[in-house]
């Protein structure tokens, strides 16, 4: 029996496609545009993390913005102290944040729906209150933070900007691929039986325990992932940055984009990016016009009323009905 | 020459043409772009009385017909005193509006996060709204220049005042926990001397905190008769109703940039100000020995002209005017209209009187020295007004 490759023929041409997008996106890009743009990716892949965990186990995390600052704060620790390489501090951020998600996974375990939402909101509560404890503020910077410098253009002729954009770019698309292919297996099959029923999967033979601490851990690792190229886009980190509204403005981007699909994640970033900023332009407009934060808050409430999936969500059904 | 060749030729000399000989970004015959940042929103919104003076400023100017034939287009953006909207908004103003040059961007933290980044872009950073020590180095950070005196300095003006002063003081401090709060601790540390276990309490406050409540409480338990409040208006309108509501009444020393009537006394309540002690070196717009100085009658013209309505007893009015003034003087001045030569210009004004700073206190700087303003004097609140006493401090002699 010949199992069935998760990469199809068509699948492959999209995410070509997305590599081809992001290149040619670079060069109409000004350097303030692609920084926001990387911005927007650094959100993506914290989103794409939660898409997983939220959208496709079930679990539910109001608390990623804690593994977003632990990606930051190694990336930026490593850089300043150590003197690495900043690209050379992802797999460290990663490896970190899926051990602290792992591990958090564990007391997650005994908390289902509400009670673990409470949980992880305790956690990026704390989190900016932790970095700023004296004793750990010769490394964190304390409530200053820490400056270092972006990574050096990857070659020649391109600005540091538009290589930080081209490097996350690529990232988040090798991200996606995972991503894809993980809930395209066996154990991506896994992680959505328990979602939809546990007791029936664990009646299957499904591990429980494991997989729900993994998707935490693959979760928050891509959270760290973000976090670190948050940082490197920012050069610049501090415990304030990485406050709860992080995590809101996460969960925000992800029902944005659509929270069970992994496209998705791109859009909620872009949205989470954009959506402030022209909030924001909308209302410096004329005097009459409320300030961003309604403007935002109506916008929200107008794609809810009118796109209950997501921006992805809407794009699937528009395109099946075009099908028809 | 194929026109190929001459092509690539230009090709080359453009690619090689150095723009930091002569950066004229944001300048033109006709105009100049000046970006600034301001918590509009956030726990430092008093101060965005600034902001907005400024902003009425240069439209006033335009209306003039701009400075030698400039308009001004100026961009002030909210960045709610949060060093990393500060990093993105910076870069909004120098990347995307391409201003010349960012001029008064407000708050220590906020200032700290953009302090490299503007650098290293060779933009200048000019007469930024803060006082902590940093801004005056223009060895390693030449573009950045700062406009008050410096924190730590009028720090060690209550240190001496107090030693001089109080008999057997004990002390207690509150500041905000970053470079700002530990700049004015640090200087009144240094003025203290070998005298530094007079400070029973050492409380911090993160700007994030709702209240300081809990820290006043604290400092009243310790015993101190010496409270040195080192915080910005919101929380030192709160430490001041919090220590009169539970009768504490230490001898009150206020850090000058909470130092507003309007903004900080007034909600605390002006019986609870009675005695507060501060250190000043602006005219304060509650001081009536001011009303008939030529300084005071300008201000008070463009206040009716451009801001009417405002609270005339918050000095942030008087401070946004200042400082306009300062950078109207500098360009007015300015020969080389490039961002290298606005830095030369900045950093070559001597004896300026600015219209709202005490008299006799002046603006100076030089290539090594940053620091335009450096004397202040001690003031007593009597509940209406600011009264000043004793003699102008220069910390520059």
């Amino acid at each position: 029996m010949n199992r069935p490759n998760p990469i199809t023929r068509k699948l492959a041409f999209s995410f070509a496609m997305l590599v081809f997008v992001g290149i040619a996106l670079m060069f109409v890009a000004s350097e303030y545009t692609a920084y926001q743009v990387t911005t927007a990716l650094a959100y993506g892949i914290a989103i794409l993390g939660l898409n997983i965990l939220t959208g496709y186990n079930g679990q539910f995390s109001i608390g990623h913005s804690a593994f977003f600052a632990a990606g930051a704060y190694v990336s930026a620790i490593l850089i300043t102290f150590a003197g690495w390489h900043p690209y050379a501090t992802l797999p460290i951020a990663a490896a970190v944040t899926f051990s602290m998600g792992f591990l958090f996974g564990f007391p997650a375990l005994r908390l289902e729906g509400l009670y673990l939402a409470l949980a992880t909101f305790a956690l990026a509560v704390a989190t900016p209150q932790i970095l700023k404890v004296d004793a750990l503020e010769h490394w964190t910077g304390g409530v200053q933070g820490l400056f270092f410098d972006k990574p050096d253009p990857i070659f020649a002729g391109l600005s540091v900007d538009h290589s930080l954009y081209l490097v996350t770019w690529l990232v988040f698309v090798v991200l996606m691929v995972g991503a894809w292919m993980l809930l395209h297996s066996r154990s991506g099959r896994a992680i959505m039986a328990i979602r939809d029923n546990p007791i029936a999967a664990s009646t299957m033979g499904i591990n429980l325990a494991l997989y729900k601490t993994t998707t935490f851990g693959i979760s928050a690792m891509l959270a760290g992932v973000g976090g670190a190229f948050f940082a490197l886009a920012n050069s610049f980190v501090s415990p304030d940055t990485f406050n709860f509204f992080i995590a809101v403005y996460l969960l925000v981007g992800s029902v944005v984009g659509g929270i069970v699909s992994i496209p998705g994640a791109l859009l909620g970033g872009l949205f989470y990016v954009f959506g402030q900023e022209y909030a924001e332009e909308f209302s410096n407009l004329s005097e009459m016009i409320p300030p961003p934060w309604v403007t935002f808050g109506v916008l929200l409430i107008l794609m809810m009323y009118f796109a209950p999936f997501g921006i992805w969500g809407a794009i699937e059904r528009g395109w099946a009905r075009l099908k028809r | 020459m194929s026109i190929k060749r001459f092509l690539l030729a230009t090709g080359i000399a453009a690619l090689t043409f150095n723009p930091a000989l002569a950066d004229t970004t944001g300048i033109t015959d006709t105009s100049i772009k000046i970006g600034n940042t301001n918590p509009y929103s956030g726990p430092a919104s008093a101060y965005s009385a600034i902001g907005k003076t400024i902003t009425a400023y240069m439209k006033m100017l335009n209306r003039q017909g701009g400075i030698n034939g400039r308009t001004i287009e100026f961009i002030s953006l909210d960045d709610g005193y949060s060093p990393p909207r500060t990093v993105q908004q910076a870069r909004k103003l120098v990347e995307q509006e391409k201003v010349a040059f960012l001029f008064q961007t407000l708050g220590t933290p906020t200032n700290s996060a953009i302090h490299k980044y503007m650098n290293q872009k060779k933009t200048p950073h000019l007469f930024v709204a803060t006082g902590a020590s940093k801004w005056g180095q223009p060895k390693k950070f030449p573009w950045t220049m700062g406009f008050q005196p410096t924190y730590d300095v009028e720090g060690e003006i209550y240190a001496k005042f107090v030693l001089e002063n109080v008999k057997d003081p004990k002390i207690a401090i509150l500041f905000q926990n970053d470079d700002y709060g530990k700049d004015y601790r640090d200087g009144f540390l240094r003025g203290l001397g070998d005298k530094k276990d007079l400070v029973i309490s050492m409380l911090p406050y993160e700007v994030t905190d709702p209240t300081v409540d809990s820290q006043i409480l604290a400092m009243k338990d310790s015993g101190a008769n010496v409270f040195f409040n080192i915080t910005i208006p919101k929380f030192a309108a709160q430490a001041i109703r919090k220590s009169c509501e539970i009768g504490w009444k230490p001898l009150h020393l206020l850090n000058n940039v909470s130092s507003s009537v309007g903004s900080v006394l007034k909600p605390a309540g002006l019986d609870c100000s009675k005695e507060i002690i501060t250190a000043q070196y602006q005219r304060d717009p509650t001081d009536p020995q001011w009303k008939d100085t030529a300084g005071y009658k300008e201000w008070s013209a463009f206040m009716d002209a451009e801001l009417p309505g405002a609270d005339r007893s918050d000095i942030n009015y008087a401070y946004g005017y200042n400082a306009s003034k300062l950078l109207h003087h500098t360009l007015q001045n300015c020969k080389d209209m490039t961002r290298k030569g606005i830095m030369g210009c900045a950093a070559n004004i001597q004896g300026l009187q600015l219209p709202m700073v005490l008299p006799g206190i002046t603006v100076n700087t030089s290539a090594t020295d940053f620091y335009p303003i450096q004397a202040e004097q001690l003031s007593k609140f009597d509940g209406q007004k600011w009264v000043l006493f004793g003699n102008i401090i220069d910390a520059s002699k």
